[in-house]
Parts: structure tokens; sequence; C-alpha cells
């Protein structure tokens, strides 16, 4: 028998259901793994003690029959997730401290449906930044070892600054190598212009960012509100489908949460695909595109073909204009959103002779660096006399690319098949001290579907040559989250399941 | 700004300055208080007078990841404010933030509406004196949220502050630049609070600063374009609009006729010297970076709703001032005092119904509220129920007791209370219509007094003289009709 951290979440279900192991044995081996992986700085609060709790009770309910459908779960939980009593600061300084007296209503689906919380993800700050280098606490080490590196060079890298190791992605940097490095069977994540597609893409996890409105924003803290949205990493697409079910569902005290009934998605898990038409944009052939990920695009229009999908040559005309408006609307919300954390209430404070020079020590001291420059980009782009050059323009933008979507839909297209990412991932240090629209362009092929409230999916495709794992995306119509699964299986299935690196970290 | 509305002059609003005639221009900004159970965006309390931050949620205090839901009874409120200003209602309307830092501003913004509003132009008519009536134009009203309160004076090296208001509904009603004095200012804010008390949306209660105002003042030569205006933030008594708005247009024309101009600026004013003062100038406006709240989507409704708040609305000042005049005969002036409130519009229709109107709103207007008025009670507590002054009026009519002596029995009324029926025969208050009886005085003050028979026989104004008498002696109860009838006839007149 593989070890039960190796288990993907639906094989370690149905032990659990089967009483073949037990919530605490399953829960005891993550814990460990959990503490054996501190080096990836994973984690930024680990909670043991709740988590074997929460297994204990789950065992109960497990032998009195009322299991839930996530019961004995592990799961690890974003640091942007309010959890009751719980390190929840979004992996920034300025909410040093805060433990919240409410959980989130996406987690407390989870707790209501069993699962069993391990602890808090590291991530980059408020959600910002596609590295994970941006967190207050470090960044987060990908176990993809790079290229041609030794167990021990790796280790050593780990035991000091890790630079040159690779990144897990951002923003949801520390689900995606929790789940990678098998700490956890699957973690919660978020996605404002691919903070969970792109991590699930450079750690050959599996990630979907659902339709805007299909999980609750309540308790989660805000980035950008008309484009963040809650959704899972995990080693499968079945595993996903799991998550999605429990994490998903309308949510009166939010307001933009939708009143659209949740399916059971994991039955859409090997349903035909024969027939459906699959959209192929002519626009995210992008110029300097590595010929790797040319190369996956190709090889995914081929399985699906190959599984009796239609392939369709499609144009979404305003694609290029999507990032440039993303990088105004985001940072203008994230602005007004960030406002709160001023030093008054809770968190960080740093005391000045007045409380214009407390606001501003606070936030200087508080705020890093990135988070500072969107704040400043977000300010600046929503003051009079710019506010229609950039901000209602960038609106504008978006009511376009909106149309592109709508138009190709209309004309009888189920799904669109994109590359998930431009690149393989980067080493950390590799990208921070250059130019930050570098680092933006890791968002070009997924910030779309956040501008249009779309879902979509990264599916491990298979590994570069140089041995790392790239990603293929799916884009759905709007609450068709179903179809995604159905597609991502079928790629899943064709590109063969990819081999997670052995934990030479621990 | 330059409505067609703000080019009007009325002549004798005029006002004389050193160098000629000025027209004073005001627009204003109410502040009003939705009334309603809970905040415009939490579920928290909105009452008044609990302990500090007692009625604070976790979206008032702004704790992360919080989210705004709308309270649809503001929605409601707003909507029946905006039918009683005739105004338009916009069935889809847009919240907005307005960014800014301040300690009592958990969220670092305002919840608030901006280019989208809720209810769109409507106008008030507005009684300036009883010959005078304007028309106040409604630029717009929208729905926002109010802010806590830091306290200054709690600590000596801190400021601490109270949430209990941070997120309560208010609605910002916004005037035309219609206004052209202190007098139809005050008239004007006293006009929206009425029709706000009457609809219920708001208590105008301006001690809590539950409606308080924001008034902009400018001043020109008549005929000319409108001038620089200053802007008197948060004025909370109708008293004290007045005398803002005299004080700014006396500084703004002292500030012209010396050959200065006037600098855009917010002011505040200083109730105990009668004067504005400086706050903050234009250059150091915020910049509030207005923006579409993207944790809310567009408020809508269909007109079902709207009618359906429509059908609901009580009878409101204007038409109950028609009313009035028309069912009651009664004159504009009283008709206007009488329905200035609904409680006391309603206690004189239970005061009139089946009697004399015009009796009833003489004595309710007269005696009543000025009674009222001079012990600062409000017409909800009078010790004197309609019940009771009908009582009197009936026992006038019936000529029971006399005019003079009603008067009497209200007091009794007042201070004792009692059913004045029984009052009046207990005391013994009883009108004396026995002629017998009258005579019998008049004899005697005739026989008493041979010169002021002669010069009344002379002069027969003369004859008032003996009814005061008469009365006098009869301890106010003799019916002075019977008096009169006696003395012409004893008189020989």
């Amino acid at each position: 028998m593989t070890s039960l951290t190796d288990l993907t979440l639906a094989h370690a279900r149905d032990l659990l259901l089967a009483k073949d192991i037990s919530a605490t044995e399953l829960t005891e081996a993550h814990v460990e793994a959990v503490e054996k992986a501190r080096a990836l700085n994973a984690f930024v609060a680990e909670t043991p003690d709740k988590a074997l709790a929460m297994a204990k009770a789950a065992d109960g309910r497990l032998a009195n029959g009322t299991a839930g459908p996530l019961e004995g779960i592990p799961l690890g939980i974003k640091d942007l997730y309010a959890t009751e009593g719980v390190h929840t600061q979004a992996a920034s300084h300025i909410l040093d401290g805060f433990k919240p007296r409410y959980e989130s209503t996406v987690t407390s689906q989870l707790w209501r449906d069993g699962a069993v919380m391990l602890g808090k993800l590291n991530m980059d700050e408020f959600a910002m930044g596609s590295s994970n280098e941006t967190s207050f606490y470090g960044p987060v080490a990908s176990p993809w070892l790079p290229p041609e590196w030794t167990r021990e060079k790796g280790r050593s890298a780990l035991a000091g600054d890790k630079q040159g190791l690779l990144v897990p992605g951002g923003s949801s940097g520390g689900s995606a190598s929790a789940v990678a490095a098998r700490l956890c069977l699957g973690a919660t994540a978020s996605d404002t212009g691919g903070s969970i597609r792109q991590p699930a893409a450079f750690t050959g996890t599996v990630g979907i960012k659902p339709t805007y409105g299909r999980c609750s924003r309540w308790g989660m803290v805000a980035f950008a509100s008309s484009l963040d949205q809650a959704g899972p990493i995990a080693r499968s697409v079945r595993d996903c489908a799991i998550l999605m079910r429990s994490m998903a569902g309308y949510d009166p005290k939010d307001t933009t949460s939708v009143d659209v009934a949740v399916p059971d998605y994991e039955a859409a898990i090997g349903a035909s695909v024969r027939g459906k038409r699959i959209g192929i944009p002519k626009e995210y052939r992008i110029d300097g595109m590595p010929a790797e990920i040319e190369e996956l695009w190709t090889k995914g229009i081929a399985w699906l073909r190959d599984a009796g999908a239609e392939i369709v040559e499609i144009s979404l005309p305003h694609t290029r204009y999507a990032l440039p408006a993303y990088y105004i609307v985001a940072p203008a919300e994230a602005s007004s959103n960030l406002a709160r954390y001023d030093g008054v209430r809770y968190g960080l404070r740093v005391p000045g002779k007045d409380i214009a020079s407390m606001y501003e020590n606070t936030r200087a001291a508080g705020f890093g660096k990135e988070v500072r420059r969107r704040v400043m980009i977000g300010t600046y782009v929503l003051s009079a006399g710019y506010y229609d050059a950039y901000y209602v323009r960038a609106q504008q933008i978006r009511t376009l690319i909106k149309r592109d979507f709508e138009t190709v839909f209309a004309d009888g297209i189920d799904a669109i098949l994109t590359p998930a990412t431009p690149s393989a991932a980067f080493g950390i240090g590799e990208k921070t001290s250059a130019d930050p629209i570098e680092m933006y362009l890791n968002d070009v092929f997924t910030v779309t579907v956040n501008m249009a409230g779309l879902p979509g999916i990264a599916v491990p495709g298979g590994l570069s040559p140089k041995g790392l794992p790239l990603a293929l995306q799916l884009i759905g119509k709007p609450f068709e989250e179903e179809t995604l699964f159905s597609l991502g299986e079928v790629i899943e299935q064709a590109a063969g399941r990819i081999k997670l690196p052995e934990p030479w970290w621990a | 700004m330059n409505a067609p509305a703000a080019a009007q002059t009325r002549q004798s609003k005029l006002i004389k300055g050193a160098t000629g005639d000025w027209e004073i221009v005001v627009g204003m900004e109410i502040h009003a208080q939705v009334n309603s159970e809970a905040k415009l965006f939490s579920g928290a309390s909105t009452q008044f007078g609990a302990s500090e931050n007692e009625h604070v949620s976790l979206v008032d205090a702004a704790m992360p990841g919080m989210l705004p839901v709308i309270n649809e009874e503001c929605v409601k409120q707003a909507v029946r404010s905006g039918l009683g200003l005739k105004a338009r209602i916009n069935r889809r309307s847009v919240f907005d933030r307005k960014n800014y830092f301040y300690p009592d501003l958990p969220q670092g913004y305002q919840i608030s509406q901006y280019k989208s509003p809720i209810v769109g132009e409507g106008e008030v008519l507005v009684d300036v004196s009883p010959t005078e009536q304007v028309r106040i134009g409604i630029e717009r009203l929208h729905l926002e949220q109010d802010a806590g309160k830091s306290v200054h004076d709690q600590s000596p090296n801190m400021s601490l502050v109270d949430l209990n208001r941070a997120g309560v509904a208010l609605m910002e009603i916004v005037s035309k630049p219609d206004i052209r004095s202190a007098d139809e200012a005050r008239a004007y804010v006293s006009k929206v609070r009425t029709i706000l008390r009457y609809l219920g949306t708001c208590d105008g209660d301006m001690e809590k600063g539950n409606l308080r105002a924001d008034v902009n003042v400018s001043v020109r030569r008549p005929g000319e374009p409108l001038g620089t205006r200053c802007e008197i933030k948060n004025v909370n008594s109708i008293r004290f609009i007045g005398q803002a708005v005299d004080a700014e247009a006396r500084r703004q024309i002292a500030i012209i006729e010396d050959g200065g101009k006037i600098d855009q600026e917010t002011r505040l004013f200083d109730p105990a010297r009668g004067e504005t003062r400086s706050m903050r100038s234009k250059e150091e406006a915020h910049d509030y970076r207005y923006f579409p709240d993207p944790d809310l989507l567009p408020l809508e409704f269909d007109q079902a709703f709207v009618d359906a708040l429509a059908a609901g609305l009580p009878e409101l000042p204007d038409a109950k001032v028609a009313r009035f005049m028309s069912a009651y005969g009664l004159q504009a002036y009283d008709a206007n005092v009488l329905a200035s409130e609904r409680e006391s519009a309603d206690y004189f229709e239970a005061v009139a119904r089946g009697r004399d109107a015009k009796a009833a709103a003489n004595w309710v207007i007269n005696e009543l509220f000025g009674r009222l008025n001079k012990e600062g009670i409000d017409i909800t507590a009078s010790p004197v129920s309609a019940e009771q002054l009908g009582a009197i009026l009936d026992l006038i009519d019936a000529s029971t007791i006399s005019g003079k002596i009603a008067k009497d029995l209200f007091e009794i009324v007042w201070k004792d209370g009692g059913d004045p029926h029984a009052i009046v025969e207990a005391r013994g208050m009883k009108q004396v219509t026995d002629t017998g009886a009258i005579e019998a005085v008049i004899d005697a003050i005739v026989a008493a007094n041979p010169d002021k028979v002669a010069q009344a026989q002379a002069k027969p104004t003369m004859l008032g003289w003996f009814v005061g008498q008469a009365m006098k002696q009869s301890g106010g109860k003799a019916n002075p009709q019977t008096v009169n009838e006696i003395l012409k006839r004893k008189l020989g007149l």
C-alpha cells in the first residue's frame, strides 16, 4: 500500500468510508508530513491539535453512519480565509495577531461536510503576486527541484535563502506546494487573475476557479471584489470536483453570490465529451511563446479530438487588452479594499505624532512593496482627472472581453482550450528584481477569465523537456463547471498522471 | 449650475449692501437619518442612546472579509421619501465608494450613491410667510452610510471612537440653488422635515443629529451669474441655518464690496459668535476617488414595488392643507399651522369633527398651541385631550358657558384634568341667563351711578362700562347678550 499521504482525496474518502483507514491515522500522517516539510514554508500556521480533534470527531461520524461528503479529509486553508480563532492574515504583516471571531462561509461549509483543518497556507501578501514571493512570511518553495539539481543542493537552498529553488506560483503558492508535496489531500485557494490556475500549473496539480458568484466571498480577505473567487487545488480533477461541491453555494451574506443549485460535480467525471465543440482562440498564440507550450497546446487539441470533441478555431479579439485592463481594475478595487487596514481597530499599529502619521507609519511598515505598489496604482487610476482615462476605459474593455466570450459561446462553443501559463515555473528571485510587468505577464492566459467572470480549470498536460510540469486551461460557460470537469478528466487521462517529486525536502 | 430656476430673482429678497443690491443664493444638502430598525448594510441596531460600541456588527467594524448586504426597509424609506418630494424614482441606482481615511470610518470609505441616485428631481412647496409660497427644486436624494463618532474628551492623550452610528442609513436630500433668503432656507428645511415626519421616514430630531444640513451660500448682483459658493457644514438647528445664511451672506458681500473675491471653501457656523469660519479650502479638499462598490450589485426594483409604496403613503402636508381649506373653510395660514405636524393635524380634526371647524381651529392654534409652546410640551403629550377640548367647545356652543369662562375651564382641565361638563356643573360655572337675576344686578348698578347713566345716554359707546360692571358683579357668568339687551332697555338706548 502507498503511504497515506500519497492517496488522492477520492481514494482516501473511499478507504475512510470502507473503514479501511481512520480519519485519525490519515490526519496523523499529514500532520507529520507538514512538520517534516516546514522548510518548504507552505504553512504559515499549523493547527495539529485542532486537526486531531476534528479527525476524532470525524471518526465518530464515520462510525455512526453520519459521515459528510468530506468526512475525515485533511485540508490546508489559504491564509486569506477567515478561520475562527486561528491565524488569518493574508500573509501580511499589517494583520499581525489577527484571529477572527468568525469563520468564512467556504471553510464553514468544508467543516460542515466533515473536513479536517491542518493549518493555514502561505500565499502572496493579500493575494498580490504570481510566485508567492511577496508573503510577509517569506517565499514558498515548490516541491519540484530545479532541472538538474540534486536533492542535496535543494536541501541546502531550503536551509538558506531559497534562491534558485522553483517558485510554486502564486498567489496560492502555499496551497499548490502543500498539495504537490502531499502535505494535505486538497487545499482552498483563491483566484483574482490566475492565482489558482497558475500555481496549479507550476506544481503539476489541478486547480479550478469557478464562475464568479459560485462561491461566497464572505469571510475571504478581499483583494479585488469583482474578480476574487474561491476554488480548490487538489491532485486530480475528481478531487477538485469533490471539493467544489462543498465549497460552492449561494450565500445571502454575499450579494454577488448567485442562487444556482450546486450539482454533484463528481458525477460529471467520465461523462462523454463526444460532440463537444472546443474553441481554440488564435489570440492566445502570443509572440515569444516557448515551443514547449506550443507543443503542449497541440497535444491537448489532439487528446480532445481523439475523445470525440470537435475542434474549432475561434477569435477573442480583445484578449490583448485584458492584462493592462486587469492591472487597472484589480489595483483600483484593492486600493479601496485595503483602506480598512489603518491600525485603528486590529492588526499592526505603528504609533505616530498624530492620526495621519500613525496611518502612514502603520501602512508603510505593514504592507510589503508589491502591495504598496498596487495601492498606489489603484489610487492613481481612481483619482480625479484620471478616472475616465483609466478606470472607465478598463471597465469598457472588460465589457468587450466579456462580449468576446459571449459571442463564441452563442456560436455553439462549449469550452475553450488554452495553455494555462506562458512558461513553466521559474526560480525564486529570478523575477523579483526585474520590471514588475514581467511577473504580471504570468497571468496573460488567465486574467481574461476573471475579467469575464467565467470558470476556468488548469489541468497538468505533461512535463517540459526539462522535466517541469506544464498545464492546459479549459474555460467554460457561466455555471458550467461540470463541462470543465468532464473535459479536464479527459486531458488528465490522456496526459497520464504526473509523477510528483519524492520528498527530498523531508 | 445655471439651471433656469437658479436665474430667478425675487426682488423682495434682495438685500442692500454699501454699493447696491445683492441677491443671496442658497442650495442645501439635508442629511436625514432613515427611520429603520437596522443599519443600511448590516443587521446592527440603530437605537439611540446605547452605550459606546454596543451596536456594532462585524460589517460596521470593517473586519476583514465582511460584506455589505442592503437593508430593504431603507430602500423603501428612500422611495417613500422620494414620492413625498414629488420626485422621479430611479428603478436602477448604483452604490459607490467615497474613499477617505478617518478613524470613525472603519472601511476607509463611505458607501454612498454618486452618479446614479435612487431618487432624481422633485420639488417642495414652501410657505415662507402667511402670504408667500415659493417652489424649491430637489436635485436628488440618495442613500449613504453615516460615520461613527470620534470622542476627544474621555482621555488626556487619546481619541476614542464610538461606532454605534457607523453604517446607519442616511438620506442626503440635495436642493437646487433655488433658495433666496435666510427665511426661505429655514422654511425649506422645516417643510422637508415635516414631509419626512409625515412619511415616517425620518424622525427629524435635530437635537440628536438625526436631521442636519450642509448649507451652500453665494451672493451675486441681481441678474448676474452665480457667485462662488461656500459650504457651511453640519448646521443642526433650523434657527442656526437662518443665522448661518445671513452671517455668511454678509461676510461675502463685505469681501466683494471691499474689492476682494470669495474663495470656494468649507466653513463652520459658530452659533455663539454668530459667524462662519474656515474649515478647509478647495485646495485641501479631498479627492474621494468615487467608484462603483464592487461588493454590491446595482439596486434595481420594478414599478410594482414603487406603486405598492405609493399606495401606502399617508396624506401629505400639501394635500392636507388643501383639504383643511376646502373642507373646513380655514385660511391658508391656519391650515398650514395645523398641518405642520401630522399629530397636530390629527388633533385638530378630532376636535373639529361635528363642530364649528373655525372655532376649533382658533382654539387649537391660539389656546392649545400657545400654551404647549409656552411650556415646551409636544402635542402628543398635551394635558388637554382632543375630547376634552371638544367638550369645552360644545359647552360654548350650547351657551352653557361664555368664551371667557371657557378659558378658565381650559385652564382647569389643563391643570387638573377631568370632564369639562362635570367641572362646569360642580363649580357652578354655568352662564346666568335668568333675566330676573341679571336685571337685579343691573338695577343696582344703574341706581348707584346716575352720572354714568347720563354719560351713556349722551354717548352710547359708554354702554361698554355698564356691561363690564354687570359681568364683573355676576362673576362672569351672566350671558353677555342678555346683559346688553337689558341694559339698552333700562337706559332707553
